[in-house]
């Protein structure tokens, strides 16, 4: 269990920290012909917009309730009144998750009594779910604003039911942050392979993994979970939770609807992937299917493998709680040390972190602590590349956002296959920055080599 | 800021937007905007000034998700790009704890990077609670001796047209003219006269104000300061010294000329750096102002000397974009900056955006076009597209947030607006700019992506019965 350092300066240098508010948003965008509104002014969603679409390179539907001067000192339940009206009258959407901002939370917002106004007033638009959750960006950080919308579906959408396990061979998954569209697929294919059918909540492998569609255009998402779809989640036998951030929105789901719940806090070390085929043997009662027994195979041949250039190796990570800890088990898994860890706020995450203390902090914590304690690697999203350029060693990046590499929002780092190819991955980075000895040229040698003749004297000087 | 404040800047009597019924700027719709706020055009607008910490005094959001996120380049200090910010807890919104908190990250700022000044912007939470930035700038200023500015660009003040105006009205207010120029350097001809100007909304995006830069060394036009390209703080402190100021391609910090003019009698115009004729006349602006008959004589010569260099240089690649038919999609007087950029390649302007342009920017688009150029008032992406089928455009160029958009819908796209980067302006701008075309419009995608699969082309099982008279 790691203790949190807590911030200690009043500024935050290089911020690693995204917004709740964002977070919230992202949760949004694995439902299908969805719409995330924003309640603030209208930069905080082209803020979030531009972000999102640099680091997906997608179009991203994004809306805002646009406070203006008058509508944040007077109110702005208004705003979120019309603009519910507004999307719906143009967009039809399935569903609308309204994410407040630290704006419209210091305004002193009351999101229920808009949304009842907009039900009362506008009848027609019954068909559009209306989701609100509460994710000032002056707390918490992207993973807790992405757990408390995940939270709030199942709160606002699922329906209390007694049945079950009455479709004996679906399986709820809630899918944590830490986790890109192509960890999504891995996931689909593993319960797949067992004759079980998922139900992703939120399920971003269907609306952000960069696919083209055959509609030229589309001002809501192209895919992801439908609002039928959600309405079996308490008919399921089971809830898989993949990251503690997600084990309260887990719990919740079970009080609703029974359906018990298991929380996996990542799939990124071969012990956890192990526990997700047997909890998935367990609910299919079939054996683990043998292409995964052969790709487990090639996981432990690649960690014999690399294990030269990974074992001990310094390592500095930069991420939320969840994925912070995934990185570090990853690591630790195969001898490395985790030597600097910072994480922008608290999460259950941390609880199970092997670590002694994790810094609260920003980039310009982590860049500190790495050079004091000399670490050789480090792990964290695109704006650590140049921190990482300063102290001269490799820059693997995970997480939001990764604006300057192409397919990273989709890489696969769990299951088998994908811990081999981030373990390779690491490996060959490592082994760019091999540090040769430096050439020795003996002054008192007998070598004639054209080198070694002027050598000397040059370092005589 | 007071609304009185607000309405003021809103009121530019510079601004031909000013003129007509959409006087002022336009209220946001609730659940139908887009763009940005006064904060993000306050702080877009200053964060191009190299030697200055940038301090973003609000919760996480507003920072968070913008630092170091412009293509914008700085030839020496590379402070701007580090992102600094109050990050407000719920502890400080709820205790009044922000103003101290901001006391002290400007004491971290000063004593860290030591700058040559200190920006800091407010934003909607610290506004909205009544933080009194002002007071708190002006204490640390007289407590560290370091230069402390605020602006007061809240988001919910409007949009980020107004926040370009809020950050010029700082710099009036604050900064310009609280220092002298440096003396007149030598002049690189001997012999000929230094005359000095300013540039006003250049931000020399991924580097590119740098090709027109040697030009003006070489005519002798010392630029004091660029408002705010790879300027620096002491810069932007004399710009009240210059013969003449441009304003390039933005009406959104014209209040800045306006005010020069007014306070030190600087006269002001308009121009460009996109594409040849553009580069060209602005050069003959700077010339015509300044008035020695000396320089205008050796503009006309490096003029001519220019364009000889780059209709050469251009010639293969006229012949490969020789009568390919655009959709111009970007806002205010880049509409026609551009077309003649494109003209000049004998590509054919199909449709322009003229969202932004004011009713002058539309006369010289006319008159640039004809009078049956299709123009684009309003419009969504949906529109956009459907009239790129409409006009059989063979690419479309727009701003970023516009493309993937048309990749989605399969269309050819080049980046024109401030997140690209490719730096366009000057002669040898136009070079990279024929080039990145040709990528898009020649790439041998295009097929790849718009044909159907295999397997949607065969006929099925039942048409092929039908077919052969079952």
């Amino acid at each position: 269990m790691a203790i949190l350092e807590k911030r200690k300066k009043a500024m935050s240098v290089n911020p690693l920290k995204a917004s709740q508010t964002m977070g919230a948003t992202l949760a949004f965008l694995g439902f299908s012909r969805s719409m995330p509104l924003m309640h603030g002014s209208q930069g905080c969603t082209a803020f979030a917009k531009v972000f999102f679409v640099r680091h997906f390179r997608e179009p991203i539907p994004l809306q805002t309730t646009a406070m203006d001067q008058v509508s944040s000192v007077m109110g702005a339940d208004e705003n979120v009144v019309e603009a519910l009206k507004t999307i719906s009258e143009k967009q039809s959407p399935a569903i609308i998750g309204v994410c407040s901002t630290g704006l419209a939370e210091t305004q002193g917002c009351d999101m229920g009594l808009a949304i009842h106004e907009f039900r009362s007033r506008f009848p027609e638009h019954e068909k559009v779910a209306v989701v609100k959750v509460n994710t000032p960006d002056f707390s918490g950080c992207f993973e807790t604003g992405y757990a408390a919308a995940v939270s709030a579906i199942i709160d606002q959408l699922v329906e209390p039911s007694e049945r079950a396990g009455s479709r004996a061979r679906q399986v709820n998954v809630l899918c944590g942050c830490h986790l890109t569209p192509g960890d999504l697929e891995f996931i689909i294919d593993t319960i797949e392979s067992f004759g079980l059918r998922p139900l992703l909540i939120p399920d971003l492998s269907r609306s952000l993994d960069g696919h083209l569609p055959e509609a030229e255009y589309s001002a809501l998402t192209t895919g992801g979970l439908t609002m039928d779809e959600l309405a079996l989640a308490g008919e399921s036998c089971a809830t898989l939770v993949i990251g503690a951030s997600l084990a309260l929105a887990g719990k919740k789901l079970e009080e609703k609807t029974a359906v018990p719940s298991q929380v996996f806090p990542h799939l990124h070390t071969m012990k956890q992937v192990d526990n997700w085929f047997m909890a998935l043997s367990e609910l299919s009662g079939l054996p683990v299917p043998n292409r995964w027994r052969r790709q487990r195979r090639q996981l432990q041949d690649a960690m014999l493998d690399t294990h030269f250039m990974l074992g001990q190796l310094r390592v500095g990570i930069a991420a939320d709680p969840d994925l912070l800890l995934a990185m570090h088990d990853l690591i630790a898994a195969m001898g490395g040390e985790v030597v600097a860890a910072v994480t922008p706020d608290k999460g259950p995450a941390l609880d199970q972190l092997a670590l002694e203390s994790v810094k609260k902090g920003d980039l310009e914590d982590l860049e500190r602590q790495a050079r004091e304690h000399h670490a050789e690697f480090l792990i964290g999203n695109s704006h650590l590349h140049e921190c990482a350029e300063r102290l001269h060693v490799p820059h693997l990046r995970i997480g939001f956002p990764q604006y300057d590499y192409l397919g990273g929002f989709n890489r696969v780092w769990i299951g088998y296959r994908g811990i081999q190819q981030a373990l390779f991955d690491i490996a060959n980075m490592r082994l760019s920055q091999h540090e040769e000895i430096p050439t020795y040229y003996s002054p008192l040698s007998q070598k004639r080599d054209e080198e070694h003749s002027k050598r000397p004297q040059q370092q005589g000087v | 800021m007071k609304a009185k404040d607000i309405a003021e800047l809103l009121d530019e009597p510079a601004c031909e937007h000013n003129k007509k019924e959409k006087s002022g700027c336009a209220k946001p719709m609730p659940g139908a905007s887009a763009g940005g706020c006064a904060f993000d055009g306050a702080q877009i607008a200053l964060l191009p000034i190299a030697d200055v910490a940038h301090i973003v005094h609000g919760p996480i959001a507003c920072a968070g998700s913008s630092w170091d996120n412009r293509g914008t380049r700085s030839s020496g200090p590379q402070l701007y790009r580090i992102g600094m910010t109050t990050d407000l807890t719920e502890q400080d919104v709820i205790m009044g704890r922000s103003e101290k908190r901001l006391f002290h990250s400007i004491k971290q700022a000063v004593e860290q990077h030591n700058p040559a000044a200190v920006f800091v912007y407010n934003t909607c939470v610290p506004a909205l609670v009544g933080d009194d930035v002002d007071a708190v700038c002006k204490a640390a200023t007289e407590q560290w001796g370091t230069p402390v500015v605020p602006v007061d660009g809240a988001g919910f003040y409007g949009t980020k047209n107004l926040g370009n105006r809020i950050a010029g009205e700082a710099m009036v207010k604050h900064v310009i003219g609280t220092r002298e120029p440096e003396p007149d350097p030598e002049p690189l001809i001997p012999g000929t006269k230094i005359h000095s100007v300013n540039l006003v909304g250049e931000y020399n995006i991924a580097g590119e104000f740098w090709h027109v830069l040697p030009l003006l060394d070489e005519l002798g036009i010392r630029v004091l300061c660029i408002l705010s390209g790879d300027a620096r703080f002491h810069e932007v402190q004399s710009m009240h010294r210059a013969e003449v100021n441009m304003m390039v391609c933005s009406k959104a910090m014209v209040n800045v000329a306006r005010k020069l003019q007014d306070k030190y009698g600087t006269p002001w115009f308009e121009g460009s750096f996109y594409g040849i004729s553009d580069t060209s006349q602005a050069l003959r602006d700077f010339a015509r102002f300044i008035d020695d008959p000396d320089l205008s004589q050796r503009t006309e010569a490096l003029i001519a000397r220019e364009e000889a260099k780059v209709r050469t240089a251009l010639e293969p690649w006229r012949e490969r974009l020789q009568g390919k038919r655009v959709l111009l999609y970007t806002g205010g007087v880049k509409s026609w900056s551009v077309v003649s950029a494109l003209q000049d390649l004998g590509m054919v302007v199909v449709a322009t955006g003229t969202k932004k342009s004011t009713e002058e920017d539309k006369a010289r688009i006319r008159e640039l076009m004809g009078e049956d150029t299709k123009m684009i008032d309003e419009g969504g992406a949906k529109e956009l597209i459907s009239i790129v089928h409409e006009y059989k455009a063979d690419i479309l160029i727009a701003g970023g947030r516009n493309l993937y958009t048309a990749l989605k819908a399969r269309i050819p796209f080049l980046d024109i607006n401030q997140e690209r980067e490719f730096g366009y302006a000057g002669y040898s701008g136009m070079l990279e700019l024929v080039k990145q075309l040709a990528i898009t419009i020649e790439s041998p995608i295009w097929s790849a992506v718009r044909d159907p699969a295999p397997w949607d082309e065969m006929p099925s099982e039942a048409e092929l019965l039908i077919a052969e008279g079952v």
